[in-house]
Order: C-alpha cells, then structure tokens, then sequence
C-alpha cells in the first residue's frame, strides 16, 4: 500500500498536477504516525509512512492547506471523506486545490490497546501477514493484529468513500449494521444516578488540553466560543468539577449535526475519555427525532439543526426512558 | 437556629413578544407567581443559547425554563421552531448526562396566556422545589 501510494504522489509530483502531498510521517514514537506535507520527491521518499498506525484524518488540515499556492494532494481513508465532505459543505476548503485520492482502510491500530497487554518501551513495530512484532526494550512479542485494532474501527460505519478523484484499492460499502450506537444505548438504560456517576467518572478526568476540540474536523472556528475569557470555560485547569460537564456538553453541541462521528476526539484524548459517545448520542437522538442523517455523505442535504418541521417533538417530551 | 424552607432558584427566559408580555399580562390580572423566578427578556427565545442554560446552572439556579411563543407564531416566523429543535437535543442529553430533566423545561406561552404564564411558573417553581437543590451543575465556587 504505501509503495503504490508514493509511486502515484511521486508521479503527480512530477507532471505538476499538484505541487505537495498531504499524508504521514513517523512522529516522535515508532507508533506515532503525524500528519505531514512534503514539498518534493526527496522529501517524500524520505520520510512518507502509511501503515496501520496511520489514524490521523488528514481533511482538517486542508482548511489552512487548500488555501495555499497550487494543489495539494491528499490521502483520505472512507471516514476522511466524509469530514472532508462536510468541510466542502460548509465553505471551508477550496476543492479546486486539492487533489483526492482514496484509500482503502480495513481498521486502524490502537497503540493504547497494545499498551494495555502490558507492552512498554515500545522501539519499533514490524507489520505482516496480519500480525504485530511489537519490539520493546525488554524484548519482542507477537500479536494478532486484529487485537490491536482501534475501537472506532471495530463499529466502522462506513468503508465508502464519498468523494475522491481518484482510488487506490477497493471502494466498499455503508456498513449497515455497525452497532455503533451499542454504548449509547446502554448508558441510556441505566438510571439517572448511574449515568450520573459514569460520566462524571470519565469527564472528570479531563485536563482541559483542547486536544479533541483542535483535532476536531468540525470544530474549525476561527474564533473559539472556549477562548472568550467571559466564557466561564476559558481557563485550561478546571476549578471544579462543573467546568468539563459544561466544557463537553457545549463542544458535543456545537458540533451537532456536523459530526460525522470519525472518532479522532476519542482518538487524540490523553485522559482516554470517551468523547465519541457524547456526539453519537446527539447522532442517535437526531436520526431518532428528525430522520437519519449523515453529516457529510450528501454536501447539499439540510443538516438537522438548520431546519425544522411543524410538527417536531415537544422538548418535555423526552428523549430518554 | 430556626430552619428555613428551601427556595429553589429558578431562571425564567422570557421571549419578549410573547412570553414576557404574558407575564406582564399575569400581573395586570393580578396572578401571582413564585418570586423566585427570574424573569430575563431575551428578544426571540432561539435566542437562548444553550450555554445561557449551563451557565445559569453553574451560577446557581436549580431549575431554567425558556418561555417563548407559540410554534407558529414567532415575531421572527420561525425562531422558535429552531428552539424546540435545540432544547429537544440539548434535554436530552442533560439526561444522558445523569442530569434531572424536570431541572429544565419549554414552554410555549403567549401575550393573551397571562394565567398559562402563572400557572406554568407555580408548577415549575413546585416541580424543582421537590427535586431540591441543583448538586450536579453547580459552581462550587458561588457557594461559599
């Protein structure tokens, strides 16, 4: 895969069509892979990666990117596209400079889960024939790569890119029965007390680092509700232990309707909280009250929150049991 | 030391061409309602962002009720039907959150519906009264 992906960013290179690649390069750990733009052939040959551990959504970045000189070229796996759909949507990146190619995905690794066999002092890891030489300083060890694979890839929705100029590898399909909403559903039958206590447990561990709001595709304000001093939410350590409620509650709101649930909020959190699971239940509760709807597989549909009906639910009705 | 009743503090968004003009009506008529709900007059009660909600909870109040026109009847056509949308969502996940949903509420009240508004506001006041004091969304910090 990532021998085709440089061939062909090589070969777009050197006829011009763009005039950098928007992909990955090995960050600071051997699992660590940062997104990356490279200016030339050497560069690229130097230092493009694509393996398992490449999770990072790389349409982001093209809202500063797509506003340089000439085209970029970019990799987008299926879930990318449907952020970099909604981007489109929304005005924020010039299609006409970025060159797409798709790429097919069958799940991303989760350098957490591998942590969580007891692997520390990770200095390299071999990928083949569907397993894992993870090499630590205390020696080698051997797992099944499909072990490793990231939760959010486990519930992947779907495996279709929405929009590319062109493909590397197989386009798949909408996966129907993703059970994605599995978590939400069964928080939603606990009592309010357990709810209560669950997500206080999980947010109270936040540190305010605003990675998941400066990962997030939708959260691409130029000018942040967060960093208004008067907000009440500015500060970056929280005083009590209302500020990550309210913190969270608002960028899971804000986010509403645009979500395309890709899981880099989950992905990126240090505190291992499971952001994901609050904007799928605004997801859940959209689909349920207004219709399915898929932020950013169709750039012209009317997202939820930007329209209404007549004869919409009551709020006191309720959503939950 | 003599016990005093619990009072519960209740924030009140009032839309100012329906709602907030029902209160008015409620006191020409010489309704009553708790004095402990505070009225603020917002121009449309789409208005109400929902971190005027979180942070009214964060402040202190125990319970916050949006009041705004009629589905249909919005000053500005459609305001109040991107309300109902919002606080739909945003109830629902104050639920998920464990949070008590009888602490927030909408209702629809107009200019004419000065005994709705009085009668709303006594059943809210009640309602929160009997859930007692907001532990889950309270600054620590405005309770020294």
């Amino acid at each position: 895969m990532q021998e085709m992906m440089e061939k062909r960013a090589l070969e777009l290179l050197a006829d011009g069509t763009v005039n950098r690649v928007l992909g990955w390069s090995v960050g600071e750990f051997p699992y660590d892979m940062t997104p990356a733009v490279f200016r030339s052939a050497e560069d690229l040959k130097d230092r493009f990666v694509y393996n398992d551990f490449c999770g990072a959504n790389l349409s982001k970045y093209l809202i500063k990117e797509s506003k340089g000189e000439g085209k970029i070229l970019v990799f987008l796996k299926p879930c990318d596209t449907y952020s970099f759909n909604q981007l489109i949507a929304e005005h924020r990146i010039k299609r006409e400079n970025v060159y797409v190619i798709g790429i097919e995905c069958y799940g991303k690794a989760d350098v957490e889960k591998l942590k969580a066999m007891g692997l520390s002092g990770i200095t390299g890891i071999q990928m083949k024939n569907g397993e894992y030489v993870v090499e630590t300083v205390y020696g080698n060890k051997t797992v099944k790569a499909s072990d490793a694979t990231a939760e959010r890839c486990l519930s992947c929705k779907s495996k279709k890119h929405v929009v590319f100029d062109e493909l590397i590898g197989e386009d798949g399909d909408v996966v129907e029965d993703c059970n994605r909403f599995d978590m939400v559903e069964k928080l939603e039958a606990m009592t309010p007390d357990e709810r209560f206590a669950f997500w206080r447990g999980e947010l109270s561990r936040c540190i305010r680092c605003n990675a998941c709001r400066n990962v997030c595709p939708a959260c691409s304000c130029e000018q942040c509700v967060f960093d208004n001093p008067n907000s009440g939410v500015a500060q970056k350590a929280a005083v009590n232990s209302f500020e990550e409620n309210m913190f969270h509650i608002i960028r899971a709101f804000h986010v509403a309707g645009r979500c395309t649930d890709c899981g880099e909020c989950s992905r990126v959190c240090p505190q291992h909280i499971p952001l994901h699971l609050l904007n799928r239940k605004f997801i859940k509760d959209m689909n349920e009250f207004y219709g399915e709807y898929q932020a950013g597989a169709d750039p012209d549909a009317r997202p939820p929150l930007g329209t209404y009906t007549k004869g919409d639910r009551e709020p006191n009705e309720g959503g939950n049991k | 030391m003599p016990v005093t009743e619990y009072k519960p503090k209740i924030v009140a968004f009032c839309c100012n061409w329906c709602s907030y003009a029902g209160a008015d009506g409620a006191g020409s008529a010489r309704l009553s309602y708790p004095a402990e709900v505070k009225v603020i007059r917002v121009p449309c009660s789409c208005r109400v962002n929902p971190m005027f909600i979180l942070r009214a909870f964060q402040r202190g109040a125990d319970g916050v009720i949006i009041a705004g026109c009629h589905p249909g009847d919005c000053h500005y056509t459609s305001g109040n039907y991107f309300t109902r949308r919002r606080m739909t969502l945003l109830f629902s996940m104050l639920d998920y959150l464990g949070i008590e949903r009888e602490r927030t509420r909408v209702e629809w009240i107009s200019a004419a519906e000065g005994a709705k508004f009085s009668k709303t506001m006594n059943e809210f006041c009640a309602t929160v009264a009997a859930l007692g004091e907001n532990k889950r969304l309270e600054d620590l910090r405005c309770k020294k």
